[in-house]
């Protein structure tokens, strides 16, 4: 029960986009068609729900003080937390690069799709976000495989929404400064109000 | 060959200036004009969260310029010797070291800050100014310009969160830099006077509506347009 609580929050009141401002970047530059965001969206849930869980591996059994006391105990003193920028982002941009090649191998239809943004997701806010927030809270294995999907999921539901958004508003007139990008972020500013009404779901 | 000609040759070129036109240009540009949130649609991600107060906004830009100027500097050092496929992880090895050094320097001498920044410190590794920057530039220019170049767009990309981070903080909390600003203002209208301060500010809300009016005013002084 704890574990659709949290994949609910994740998804909905913690929303990488809405609430954190992570994944921005491409939030912006790949919305403006419905089905090109929904191929980041998936490619995101997909990179987020792996890395979260193999990078809270890398935590709990290397870098956490003590952590490497399964190896000897002589070592349980030692606190390796500082590296875990560089090791997190290691992790991210590796996988990635086996998820590209695993779905080149195997699935060359999806890889077409997703191929242009695998790349592109090593250096996305919301998949080093994801894993950090998965550290800084404490998360035990499950919950981090949970979380790591309902905010792939959450970052998925609001770019398809807003790429849907953005397709009406072509045939809309809009001011000329306010064009693309100054439009966009006050749509986002709308539906992070409407988002705002989820607060306070407890299952 | 005669005389001419190899005094020709060996004409030194006189040193550039250590901030000629051209260096200035590479600062002055991504203020206003090649601004990097307003007009190249960078970097957005994750320091807009820390922007409902100046002070953690303020620490935030400073970070933020120290990474992208040094970043640009080193991967410049070593942009002959990088391998065209392995360069992102390089790029990213140099970028998270950086962040590591700025975060254990907070940690140690302000931790307060560190803890209220928490992990949007470790976010600026993944900001998209910073790789951007790298790639735009840093891979294909000499040290000092990129430097230069690194530190005109963390600028740009300084004023533009420090302003939304003024408007948030003041209609948010009615203070700005912790100073409250809105009694002071009450006070000289008698007692029973007081402004209100708006909540929607203190969400993630405000900072998106008031980003969204920051880039229609500036685009519509620049007369930018995106098609």
């Amino acid at each position: 029960m704890d574990l659709i609580n949290l994949g609910i929050r994740s998804i909905f009141i913690d929303n990488m986009i809405f609430a954190y401002f992570l994944g921005m970047c491409s939030f912006l530059a790949v919305s403006k068609k419905v089905t090109t965001a929904l191929g980041l969206g998936v490619a995101v849930i997909f990179v987020l729900a792996v890395t979260t869980p193999v990078n809270w591996l890398l935590n709990e059994y290397v870098l956490k003080e003590g952590a490497l006391s399964w190896i000897s105990a002589s070592l349980t003193t030692i606190d390796l937390s500082f590296l875990r920028f560089i090791m997190f982002i290691a992790i991210i941009a590796g996988i990635t690069q086996l998820v590209e090649m695993i779905v080149e191998k195997f699935a060359p239809a999806l890889y077409g799709q997703l191929g242009i943004f695998l790349p592109l997701i090593a250096v996305n806010c919301a998949i080093l976000g994801g894993s950090l927030f998965m550290a800084q809270r404490d998360y035990t294995l499950a919950e981090s495989a949970v979380y790591g999907f309902g905010s792939g999921a959450g970052f998925c539901l609001a770019i398809v929404a807003l790429a849907a958004i953005r397709e009406k508003l072509k045939y809309s007139h809009v001011p000329n400064g306010l064009k693309g990008l100054g439009i966009t972020m006050l749509l986002t500013g709308l539906m992070g109000i409407a988002f705002m009404s989820f607060m306070g779901i407890d299952l | 060959m005669s005389a001419e000609t190899v005094e020709k040759a060996i004409e030194i070129k006189p040193a550039e200036g250590f901030l000629s036109k051209r260096r200035k240009r590479l600062i002055t540009d991504p203020l206003i004009d090649e601004n990097p949130i307003t007009v190249q649609v960078l970097g957005i991600c994750s320091s807009l969260a820390v922007t409902t107060q100046m002070k953690p906004t303020l620490v935030m830009a400073i970070s933020v310029i120290f990474v992208v100027a040094l970043s640009n500097y080193v991967i410049s050092l070593m942009r002959n010797t990088i391998p065209g496929r392995v360069r992102i992880i390089v790029q990213l090895a140099v970028v998270a070291t950086l962040v590591t050094i700025v975060s254990e320097i907070l940690k140690a001498f302000s931790y307060d800050m560190y803890k209220e920044l928490s992990v949007f410190i470790g976010l600026i590794i993944t900001n998209c100014i910073v790789m951007g920057r790298l790639e735009a530039f840093a891979m294909g220019n000499k040290p000092y310009d990129s430097m230069l170049d690194g530190l005109g767009s963390a600028l740009g990309y300084s004023w533009i969160i420090l302003t939304v981070a003024f408007f948030r903080e003041l209609w948010g909390s009615g203070s700005v830099f912790g100073i409250r600003v809105f009694d002071y203002v009450s006070k000289l209208f008698g007692e029973d006077f007081h402004l209100a301060t708006n909540g929607l500010m203190v969400t993630p809300v405000g900072a998106f509506i008031i980003l969204g009016l920051i880039v229609w005013v500036q685009r519509t002084k620049t007369g930018y347009v995106e098609q």
